[in-house]
């Protein structure tokens, strides 16, 4: 069983968002609202309980003479989002439940039937993609298609894909795969294409990665994404302290007033 | 009808044709309908994702705090109740403490369950015990302080009643025992569980929350303890006075720290809650405690009724205004992907509302 990744390309993705309608269909995901966003031709915002592919439309003012994926300007890119699947996941280490596991591909899936609903992955999520769904009670988000994992089958996003801008393979393949794209991008001259994968913070590396030209942010992809469970140091020191003043000063007032209340 | 379409189709026609003959010239003169809310941010190194927040808000309903402001005080009261009964302190005190903490046993569960998307699997919770999960660690100890606070008052209640017998000596000790070590970090553990969050105003405060809440609590259990009439108890008084001051020491930490990610504390509605919840916390008990030391016996009681009041509200609405901190936190886009106020050159009426927080002019 091999460990599985996505590799996300924006310099290929068209916008077409065969991806967000194969999860749908694949997953029976129910439609996420018809609403203008009034911003972009991305109507949908973010990923959520009920969006686990989701278009970014990046639209940058037109230079005149230049279109398309040219080196000097990406005028319009589109890349499509989706859970980042974190080696240090925040929403399996918070879930109290045991619901989120981390499966035999690598993937983090949230169990629908053991799942309470009680949304702390959701607080706990450091790229806010798992989400409570309001009418259903319990958290949802991408499941890496585990059913179709397990049986031999690609995401149904990546297979829907038709530029293969959404590839999806070994992880170790893909990590050297993004690295050679994007030396690629720049010998043609797109000297702003990255790779996203954050190795260097708490996350420890994702197991969706991204090719984005420019700056990372302007894609809501945050630059030092954390794993919550560094803060639990700080927090229970903090609280054992909290005990220890309470149970002291508790001690102190009563023994120091012996006669009270007689 | 139909005219009236022909009419409108025509002067759309005009107009086109008027900002073609602009366009010949290189300079459009017209400008078209500017849409509510325009000029749109773009999406950039600036601006974000078009200013959309990418951290979730928190989907808990107002069972939360409460839940946070009772547990913290049910918490709190079971030591109390413990200590004062190990250092022989009257009955009356012992007894009311225990009834507060037992009855926080059985609020504090229901509230926890109903905040649940799905409350009939609350039980799952207890198929595991994640140490990494404040979740999971809250949940155990909410179950071994709820037992232990429920054993206690009700053997208290049973031998108070039917007279002692070994059995419900046994168990009044022995829960009284589980209420004081669970009531330890039951009454705190809150702060933990919103600190190792990935909300940049609760887990920059990691280290802060848990003494923080320990301590609104200890003022709550005081206050109610007081109402319930221990207002010449001087113990209560040493620890409601110790209460309210850490909390103005607290306050007073919140507010000399300027962060960005400290705003939803001190501006916009949720830094007026958070402010009046501090106050009321503080500065007001801390008072009204020390005035109620230099009064005369009787003016002594009504003072401290007040401040316990006064503590109570404020333990309350300070769960409240952190929770409601915690949303305006996730709301700000900037914070998650450390976005400098400074860089967005642009004032974007979009951005007004959608970061509630508003700009610090400080940061």
């Amino acid at each position: 069983m091999s460990v599985t990744a996505f590799l996300t390309d924006s310099t290929l993705c068209i916008g077409c968002k065969a991806c967000e309608v194969a999860c749908k269909e694949w997953n029976e995901v129910s439609e996420d609202g018809l609403e203008w966003s009034g911003f972009s031709y991305d109507n949908t915002g973010a990923v959520g309980a009920s969006t686990w592919r989701h278009v970014k439309f990046v639209e940058h003012a037109p230079t005149p003479g230049l279109g398309g994926n040219v080196g000097e300007a990406a005028s319009w890119v589109f890349s499509s989002d989706v859970c980042k699947h974190c080696e240090e996941a925040g929403c399996l280490e918070a879930c109290p439940t045991g619901s989120i596991v981390r499966t035999e591909f690598g993937g983090v899936f949230v169990q629908p039937d053991v799942c309470n609903g009680c949304g702390y992955c959701v607080t706990s999520c450091p790229f806010g993609v798992v989400e409570r769904n309001q009418k259903d009670g319990r958290a949802f988000k991408c499941t890496f298609c585990y059913d179709r994992q397990k049986v031999g089958l690609q995401p149904a996003c990546a297979k829907a894909c038709p530029t293969e801008s959404i590839k999806f393979g070994e992880i170790e393949h893909l990590r050297r795969e993004a690295r050679d794209r994007v030396e690629q991008l720049h010998q043609r001259g797109m000297d702003d294409a990255v790779v996203y994968d954050p190795t260097e913070t708490s996350v420890g590396g994702i197991h969706a990665m991204f090719v984005v030209r420019g700056d990372p942010r302007a894609y809501n992809l945050p630059p030092n994404p954390e794993v919550p469970t560094i803060y639990l140091k700080k927090a229970w020191t903090s609280s054992a302290i909290a005990a220890g003043l309470l149970l002291g000063g508790t001690l102190l007032a009563f023994l120091t007033d012996g006669r009270n209340g007689r | 009808m139909s005219d009236a379409i022909r009419i409108s189709d025509l002067q759309r026609e005009q107009r086109l044709d008027e900002i073609r003959r602009q366009a010949e010239h290189g300079q459009l003169q017209v400008v078209g309908v500017r849409p509510a809310g325009a000029p749109f941010p773009q999406a950039s190194a600036a601006n974000g994702y078009y200013q959309i927040p990418l951290l979730k808000e928190p989907p808990w309903t107002w069972e939360i705090p409460l839940y946070f402001f009772v547990g913290g005080a049910a918490g709190a009261a079971a030591v109390i109740g413990a200590i004062a009964n190990y250092t022989g302190a009257d009955r009356e005190l012992v007894q009311h403490a225990r009834w507060v903490a037992a009855a926080g046993s059985v609020i504090s569960p229901a509230l926890l369950i109903a905040d649940l998307g799905r409350p009939e699997r609350f039980l799952a919770m207890l198929r595991v015990f994640k140490p990494q999960s404040p979740m999971s660690v809250g949940v155990w100890t909410l179950l071994g302080f709820s037992t232990g606070a429920a054993a206690a008052a009700f053997a208290g209640f049973l031998r108070a009643r039917y007279g002692p017998s070994l059995p419900l000596r046994v168990l009044e000790n022995a829960g009284q025992a589980a209420s004081l070590a669970f009531g330890l970090p039951f009454s705190n553990y809150t702060g933990v569980l919103i600190g190792a969050t990935a909300i940049p105003v609760w887990n920059k405060n990691a280290g802060d929350l848990p003494l923080h809440f320990g301590m609104s609590g200890l003022g709550a259990a005081v206050g109610i303890l007081e109402l319930l009439g221990h207002r010449k108890n001087r113990a209560l008084q040493a620890l409601g006075l110790g209460a309210a001051l850490f909390e103005i020491w607290e306050g007073a930490r919140i507010e000399s720290r300027s962060h960005s990610h400290l705003d939803p504390l001190k501006h916009g509605f949720s830094g007026l809650v958070t402010r009046t919840g501090g106050v009321l916390s503080g500065p007001v008990p801390a008072a009204l405690r020390i005035a109620s030391l230099l009064a005369s016996r009787e003016r002594s009681s009504s003072i401290r009724r007040w401040a316990s009041w006064s503590s109570i509200a404020g333990s309350l609405i300070t769960r409240i205004a952190w929770i409601q901190a915690g949303h305006m936190s996730a709301r700000n886009w900037r914070l998650a992907l450390e976005i400098k106020d400074a860089e967005d050159a642009g004032a974007h009426s979009a951005d007004a509302r959608r970061s509630a927080t508003g700009k610090s002019p400080n940061s």
